[in-house]
């Protein structure tokens, strides 16, 4: 692999996956938030709440799990390699 | 679409093997025979237990029947959930096999010590962790929303695509393409990463620090189980209405 390749290929790996974290880390920390002070105010409904809450967390997840994609792609199957 | 599919360019990497497979040579197609092998033994393994399930069935349910209606009644509800009341009957089979199937195959290869077994080539894991194994199940999704919605409006469906304004064509048909494209991701994404993140970890410290992220694992593997199905039951229960 030419060396220039790699070495962008580890830096947008890395930036990838770092930059994919930003937003959902954000989201999720918001929709947690949310949920503790719906459980607070009513404690009664605190499995739905849970329920809901991870079903969300993980599509939120999923955006930072597309850079993860994108990352591996560049360092295992990185299509300008060869 | 197959991007883990340079197997020559693979770079092995603290022993976490990615790209080798265990290839199957069948005519001119190669197939990756160590997802083949473990999505089998899951199947095998759901048959048994429905098998055993439904063997001597009786009125008053005992142990193991028991524990497997519990489960449909299960699957039923997140089919109910998402279809309603009048239109989920019919589509119970669909969204149980694919929460099943997928729950198996990830908690196949969480719980199970594969690695026991060597293989010349690649390693045995849960099959998710194949893009094709997660393509095939989203193409099958999008296949079940189409039948689902031809069979209800015939070909008054595609009145869909022009709802609310015309203006929004483009992306009414871009939608059938991210559909498929963000389930396979996203079941394939985090069960790779799942797995890489305990491999490394095993690496670096052998013992104990990795059983924390292993119970995650677990974790993840039920509830993306739970949102594949739920997603395509929600899909399918958009193209019904």
């Amino acid at each position: 692999m030419d060396s220039i390749i790699a070495g962008a290929s580890v830096i947008g790996a890395g930036l990838s996956v770092g930059l994919a974290a930003i937003g959902p880390g954000i989201g999720q920390g918001t929709a947690a938030g949310q949920a503790v002070e719906g459980i607070a105010r009513q404690p009664e409904v605190e499995n739905q709440i849970r329920g809901t809450l991870l079903l969300s967390l993980a599509f939120m997840e999923a955006l930072t799990i597309y850079g993860l994609v994108v990352s591996l792609a560049l360092l295992f199957a990185n299509p300008f390699a060869s | 679409m197959f991007p883990l599919d340079f197997s020559n360019n693979s770079i092995l990497i603290s022993g976490v093997e990615i790209g080798t497979h265990f290839y199957w040579e069948i005519g001119d197609i190669s197939l990756h025979g160590q997802v083949f092998i473990v999505s089998w033994f899951v199947i095998t393994l759901l048959v048994i237990f429905s098998f055993l399930g439904t063997q001597n069935s009786e009125r008053i349910p005992d142990s193991w029947q028991n524990f497997m209606e519990s489960v449909i009644e299960f699957t039923q509800d997140i089919a109910k959930n998402q279809l309603g009341e009048s239109f989920y009957r019919p589509w119970i089979p669909f969204i149980s096999t694919l929460f099943l199937f997928i729950f198996g195959c990830n908690w196949s290869g969480a719980l199970i010590p594969w690695k026991l077994i060597i293989l010349p080539e690649g390693e045995l894991a849960a099959p998710t962790n194949d893009i094709n194994t997660t393509v095939s199940l989203a193409l099958l999704t999008s296949l079940a929303y189409f039948y689902a919605g031809f069979s209800k409006k015939g070909i008054g469906y595609f009145k869909r695509y022009i709802q609310p304004t015309p203006i929004l064509l483009p992306i009414n048909i871009l939608e059938d393409f991210t559909k498929p494209l963000s389930l396979s991701f996203r079941l394939f994404g985090n069960v790779l990463a799942d797995e890489l993140t305990i491999s490394v970890l095993v690496l670096l410290v052998p013992l104990i620090v990795p059983l924390p992220i292993m119970g995650l694992g677990i974790f993840a593997g039920s509830v993306q189980a739970l949102i594949f199905s739920t997603l395509a039951a929600a899909y399918i229960a958009e193209a019904l209405e």
